[in-house]
């Protein structure tokens, strides 16, 4: 069974003068960690906010964890973590609250999230935060309680968006081993523009231009497209320079 | 818990405080004598021990565990972690309102300030229980399987336990009558949800505020009279409004579980 599964995805954002921001993606991915890439503006976040749940398609067929995601949400969403792009929190909340709450909103039975909190809290290096104000934390300590609420329900498929942006270079390194723990058990979809964290933690890439799919294979594959004459320090990221490039040419960033 | 019990070597060896035991043997030793009394039993008796649980246990039976965290759960069942201060000045408001009423100062042809802000208080607690603007985690709980009409209802009855009672008071206070404020108030609060449901509920809340006060509000103050919508003769007025926003609150309920619902 695929996690996710895409036939010719359009999601239609901004309204009736809107832009379609996901362009006939078609797309399977399974257990593992990917790495969607892409240029600012390619659909990216529109694109996890539709597996997400919360955007509605406008046309195309998704189904989530082998359900149609169309109807009856809830149980989909039970099985579901999601680190959205822009992290709001309550800051009065202390740690353990907040992802206790969000535990609640996740539907857990209340014996259960005690111990799944303090476990994903643990799992993140936070443990010894639970009892402070989430207004107390830094940048990338919230950011670790994001993937924390994610992963309190241990969920099936995980979606984060932007998920190293604010983290120190130490805390990616161990954010990259405790996805790449996540890949054996889960599909993990994780939103970037850091070519390098897709290198080092994921099994598989997925670039995205302008709302469509443009390459999907393993790391090692995306370095192969490059040449020597594209822009980048690292084959991989020769790679993404090429197939983007030859996709928008023209543009100047 | 497990069906291995320490050896009586190791438990000696734990008991006197051996430091030669490996880390993971240590462990194991210990959360297996705190769910395994025999094997408690099993360790040199300790009077001091024995003494100082013997008057523990029955204590500890006794006292609730976590009381805070189990209460303050069930408050956030219902109420919208945003809200808090947004209620606390639907308060103030109301208590401002009936003090104003006490000096004396009326708009218009005598009508009483509370009568005029009751509608609007529900609207500003249900736009911060619901949406972008005054829910910082308004993506996140979107997303969760809870999302949706009844945590919408939750939220919003929530909103009303505070508007509702403070009204009451300030009505009796000011001898205003309850049919004159409880409906308008009633519907617009479902009417934020309904509208809400179209346009996104702060979108719903803006609208719906600027419509009282040009409609209502404004006339008021203008013309020295009561508007039609204030007066007793309304009321069919309320409940057809209050009764079309339930319909449509109900038809577009799956708003509530996407994003739309939230601009």
């Amino acid at each position: 069974m695929q996690a996710i599964q895409a036939d010719n995805l359009v999601v239609r954002v901004g309204g009736r003068k809107g832009r379609d921001a996901v362009n006939g993606l078609s797309l399977g991915l399974g257990r593992g960690v990917h790495g969607l890439l892409g240029p600012n503006g390619a659909g990216k976040t529109t694109l996890i906010r539709t597996l997400a749940t919360v955007q509605s398609p406008t046309s195309g067929t998704l189904s989530l964890l082998g359900t149609p995601a169309g109807g009856r949400l809830k149980p989909v969403r039970r099985r579901l973590g999601y680190l959205p792009q822009h992290f709001g929190y309550y800051k009065r909340f202390k740690v353990r609250e907040f992802v206790e709450y969000l535990a609640w909103l996740k539907e857990m039975p209340p014996a259960l999230i005690p111990k799944a909190v303090r476990e994903a809290l643990e799992r993140v290096g936070l443990s010894d935060r639970a009892e402070d104000r989430m207004k107390s934390l830094s940048g990338g300590m919230v950011r670790r309680v994001g993937i924390a609420q994610a992963i309190v329900n241990e969920p099936e498929l995980l979606l984060l968006d932007e998920p190293t942006v604010g983290l120190d270079p130490a805390q990616r390194l161990r954010f990259r081993e405790l996805v790449v723990e996540l890949g054996r058990e889960a599909c993990v979809l994780i939103s970037t523009h850091l070519v390098e964290d897709v290198a080092a933690a994921c099994t598989d890439v997925v670039l995205v231009n302008e709302g469509s799919l443009v390459f999907q294979g393993s790391p090692a594959d995306l370095a192969t497209a490059g040449t020597a004459s594209h822009v980048g320090d690292s084959p991989i990221e020769r790679g993404y320079s090429a197939l983007i490039s030859a996709k928008s040419a023209g543009g100047a960033w | 818990m497990t069906a291995h019990h320490p050896s009586d070597h190791l438990l000696r060896r734990y008991s006197s405080g051996d430091d030669d035991i490996p880390a993971d043997e240590l462990w194991a030793v210990e959360s297996h004598l705190e769910t395994c009394a025999p094997c408690r039993a099993r360790l040199a008796p300790e009077p001091i021990a024995e003494a100082v649980w013997a008057g523990l246990s029955p204590l500890l039976d006794r006292t609730p565990q976590m009381p805070r965290a189990r209460a303050w759960r069930r408050l956030h069942g219902w109420v919208s972690p945003a809200a808090g201060p947004w209620l606390a000045m639907i308060l103030l408001v109301i208590a401002a309102a009936v003090a104003l009423d006490r000096t004396g100062f009326a708009v218009g042809d005598r009508v009483s300030l509370v009568l005029l802000v009751a509608p609007v208080l529900p609207v500003l607690g249900v736009a911060a229980s619901w949406g972008r603007s005054l829910d910082p985690a308004w993506e996140l709980t979107a997303a969760t399987p809870r999302a949706g009409l009844p945590l919408v209802f939750r939220r919003t009855a929530a909103v009303l336990a505070v508007v509702v009672p403070g009204l009451v008071v300030a009505s009796l206070l000011t001898g205003t009558g309850f049919a004159r404020w409880l409906l308008p108030c009633l519907a617009f609060t479902v009417g934020t949800l309904a509208l809400g449901t179209l346009i996104g509920v702060t979108r719903a809340a803006v609208v719906l505020l600027v419509a009282w006060a040009v409609a209502i509000v404004a006339p008021t103050i203008a013309f020295s009279r009561t508007a039609v919508a204030l007066g007793p003769d309304a009321a069919p007025g309320w409940i057809a409004l209050l009764g079309a926003s339930l319909v449509v609150l109900v038809a577009r309920r799956m708003a509530f579980t996407r994003l739309e619902a939230n601009r």
